[in-house]
């Protein structure tokens, strides 16, 4: 790791100063993603603000038809939520199955978010719930942040405060797992709610998480598994690597889809 | 360098370390405690959990500056006056190691898991143990010995 200087701000507004100061700032939040990169030098920033010590940004709170989740709350936290349980379970069982029990101690959603890998689940809900994102600056909507692999519409400075996920009627996320990572090959969020239908995957995606405009309109028709089972996806775009080809991620995400909706009842 | 202070297995610690220590750096290369290993460099293999303010993280993915106050439990402070922990008595009882590299995160990890999930089952443990790798065991004596914990514990 390289030697960087290192802040933990106690609220929002110290550490929005703390970076709008440095050189090259890096937020740290759970360091589940940044500590690995730092560690194998991909990363120099000059210095590392900690968000980890921020009350403000670790809270659930249901209001209304819609829970909000403060950027710097644990997986694990979530995953546990009674609130999360009872109005979005698809969202705490997504929640549960990020990495291991370790790992969902310490990372957050904003750092899942913010990172947007392109394997990651919180992108999946996010997009699948038509969530919306809070930040110091403005709200982005979930269709507007994920810009590609690694890439989101944050800029320099900016931090994420909460994410609202409003309630879905039904919801589902299956995600197949690669076995030796256990990162999504392919993951697939179904949802229906006042915002219609959505199907978004994780894994698969060249620019990372997208949405199947043609599984929302089937679905939209017919809410079954069946309605998904004849729609193949071009392997065109998809990832191909060493764990699967693109044509093997096209028929999971059509596997995974059914599954899902299935789930979702 | 800036001081950095903790308390570890019940006693207070500190040390003037570079902003960039890992928590796993201060406990074994400040604190001497070298029952916490490190096995990877891509925060898989669990060798190093230890308990920070109750629950199981790995702490080579953790600057020590980030448990500044916090509270740390580590292998060494597991047994009390000489007697293992139960979770150490079991590992011993069902033959849960071979190297023993992995054991210290093995039992950090199972003594968080049994906390959390006190009725515990074999598929349960084994999901549990996905963020601790073991190359010689086969887990089959793991999963038992933990099991057998779980069953004592209740
Ligand atoms: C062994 C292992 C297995 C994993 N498996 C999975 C998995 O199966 N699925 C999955 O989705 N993830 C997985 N992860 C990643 C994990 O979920 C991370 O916690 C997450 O991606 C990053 O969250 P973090 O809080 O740790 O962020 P950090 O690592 O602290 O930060 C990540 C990035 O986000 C930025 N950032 C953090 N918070 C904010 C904020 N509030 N506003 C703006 N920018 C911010 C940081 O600057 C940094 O660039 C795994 C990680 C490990 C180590
Ligand atoms: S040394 Fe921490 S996970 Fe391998
Ligand atoms: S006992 Fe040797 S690595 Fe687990």
């Amino acid at each position: 790791m390289y030697q960087f200087h290192y802040e933990r701000p106690k609220t929002l507004a110290d550490a929005e100063a703390l970076l709008g100061k440095a050189d090259d700032p890096k937020i740290l939040a759970g360091g589940q993603t940044l500590i690995p990169t730092l560690k194998q030098r991909l990363a120099m920033p000059s210095d590392v603000i900690d968000i980890g010590g921020i009350k403000e940004l670790d809270f659930i709170r249901a209001e209304g038809d819609a829970i909000m989740i403060g950027a710097g709350t644990r997986h694990a936290t979530v995953a546990q939520s009674a609130d999360v349980q009872k109005h979005n379970p698809a969202l705490a069982v997504l929640a549960g199955g990020i990495g291991d029990p370790a790992v969902r101690h310490m990372g957050t959603l904003g750092g899942s978010i913010a990172n947007n890998d392109p394997a990651a689940d919180y992108p999946a809900a996010c997009l699948g719930l038509d969530a919306k994102i809070h930040t110091t600056k403005r709200l982005i909507e979930a269709d507007e942040f994920f810009k590609g692999m690694f890439e989101t519409a944050l800029q320099d400075g900016e931090i994420i405060k909460e994410v609202t996920f409003p309630h879905p009627e039904k919801a589902a996320y299956m995600k197949f797992r690669n076995p030796a990572s256990r990162y999504a090959m392919v993951g697939v969020f179904v949802s229906k709610g006042p915002w219609g239908v959505r199907v978004a995957v994780t894994g698969a995606g060249q620019n990372g998480v997208f949405r199947v405009s043609e599984m929302e309109e089937a679905l939209a028709k017919s809410w079954s598994p069946d309605a998904v089972a004849g729609i193949k996806l071009p392997a065109k775009g998809l990832n191909a690597d060493l764990h699967g080809t693109a044509e093997y991620r096209a028929h999971l995400i059509t596997v995974m889809a059914k599954r899902a909706v299935a789930a979702a009842g | 360098m800036s001081v950095v202070s903790m308390t570890v297995n019940g006693k207070p610690a500190s040390a003037d370390v570079e902003a960039r220590t890992l928590l796993v750096q201060f406990i074994r290369d400040e604190l001497g405690l070298t029952g916490t290993h490190v096995g990877c460099d891509t925060s898989q293999c669990g060798a190093c959990v230890v308990h920070v303010d109750g629950r199981a993280v790995k702490s080579c993915t953790m600057l020590a500056a980030q448990a500044e106050g916090a509270e740390v439990l580590t292998i060494e402070g597991l047994a009390k006056n000489g007697e293992l922990h139960p979770v150490q008595a079991a590992f011993r009882e069902h033959h849960g190691l071979q190297c023993g590299f992995c054991t210290p995160g093995m039992i950090m990890t199972a003594v968080d898991m049994i906390r959390r999930k006190p009725d515990l089952d074999e598929e349960t443990v084994r999901e549990e143990l996905d963020g601790n790798i073991c190359r010689c065991t086969g887990y089959h004596n793991i999963v038992k010995a933990i099991l057998a914990a779980s069953q004592e514990m209740r």
